[in-house]
């Protein structure tokens, strides 16, 4: 019972937080929008018993990508209302287009259903070991099956990461930078010049 | 008693919702990798729903790559963002032509 209901109070939220991402005006709205939809995902995917799938979600989406789009909203002086202007003008294509695909989408599940399509059986190779935690069964598979994959994502990940700040770096020429071996070079005689004035006149730099 | 079809139409509707926004709001780039975003959170949710119903957890496991995809995407997608934003001072994408592709 209390299942159910959890079900569908997260299912209501995730799609309403999902239809308000893509409507609300102000892209900043939006990233708070998306921030709600990952939280009642990561609820949904507690409630099928995969914790850690949850708590990654939580981490890695809310705490990383979603403060990422919010930082660069944030950043970008941009004129959003422009940006808007094919909206109305979408909006019957991108109706029809989206309802064509939910109906797709549905006659596959109602075909499923109807028995006429027969879900593939695990054949065991990845099944939870008995009387362990969801996250100890994902870290055995993921350190002894998956191992290599895990590696490739790292590989992916430090790719990504140094592709975003390649992209995004640029000497600028107007910040005067520190240069510390020039500034090692340096020595007392050509850096500084003994002078002697006379009273009343100053000295020429 | 909730069964896989319920998962599966939530996250049908997400999935949907997602290249819904794509199409709406073609101009504003940000939105757009928002809605990729809810794209991948359908695809998770529906491999999750898999693997909690399969009893097997590659589902769970395949999930987790579609989440480091995910990251490394948005990091690359805004980082070019940004440097289109340098230089051009918009982020009008329907009008990105430069490429000529």
């Amino acid at each position: 019972m209390i299942h159910t209901l959890a079900f569908y109070l997260f299912a209501t939220l995730v799609i309403a937080s999902g239809t308000f991402t893509i409507l609300s005006r102000n892209p900043v709205h939006s990233v708070l929008w998306l921030i709600m939809a990952f939280f009642n995902a990561a609820g949904l995917m507690v409630l099928l018993g995969a914790e850690f799938i949850a708590m990654l979600l939580v981490i890695v989406y809310v705490g990383a990508v979603a403060v990422l789009f919010l930082f660069v909203v944030m950043m970008l002086d941009i004129d959003f209302a422009e940006l808007r202007a094919g909206f109305i003008k979408n909006f019957p294509l991108g109706m029809l287009l989206a309802v064509v695909l939910l109906v797709e989408l549905v006659v596959g599940v109602g075909v499923y259903r109807a028995g006429a399509l027969q879900l593939g059986v695990a054949d065991g190779a990845a099944a939870s070991p008995m009387g362990l935690s969801n996250t100890e069964a994902i870290g055995a598979l993921l350190y002894s099956r998956y191992l290599f994959l895990f590696e490739a994502a790292g590989i992916i990940l430090l790719v990504a990461m140094i592709g975003a700040i390649v992209l995004t770096h640029r000497t600028r020429k107007d910040v005067r930078g520190q240069n510390i071996s020039h500034q090692n070079q340096r020595r007392p005689e050509e850096a500084t010049r003994n002078v002697k004035p006379e009273v009343g006149k100053g000295v020429q730099l | 008693m909730i069964g896989i079809e319920h998962y599966i139409g939530v996250s049908s509707i997400l999935f949907v919702l997602g290249v819904l926004g794509i199409f709406l709001n073609r101009k504003n780039v940000i939105v757009i990798l928002m809605a990729i975003e809810l794209i991948l959170l359908a695809v998770n949710i529906n491999l999750v729903a898999f693997s909690a119903f399969l009893h097997d957890l590659t589902g769970q496991i395949f999930a987790m790559f579609v989440l480091t995809v995910a990251a490394g995407e948005a990091a690359v997608g805004l980082a070019i963002l940004v440097i289109y934003f340098r230089r051009r001072g918009t982020i009008a994408v329907d009008d990105v032509n430069r490429m000529k592709g």
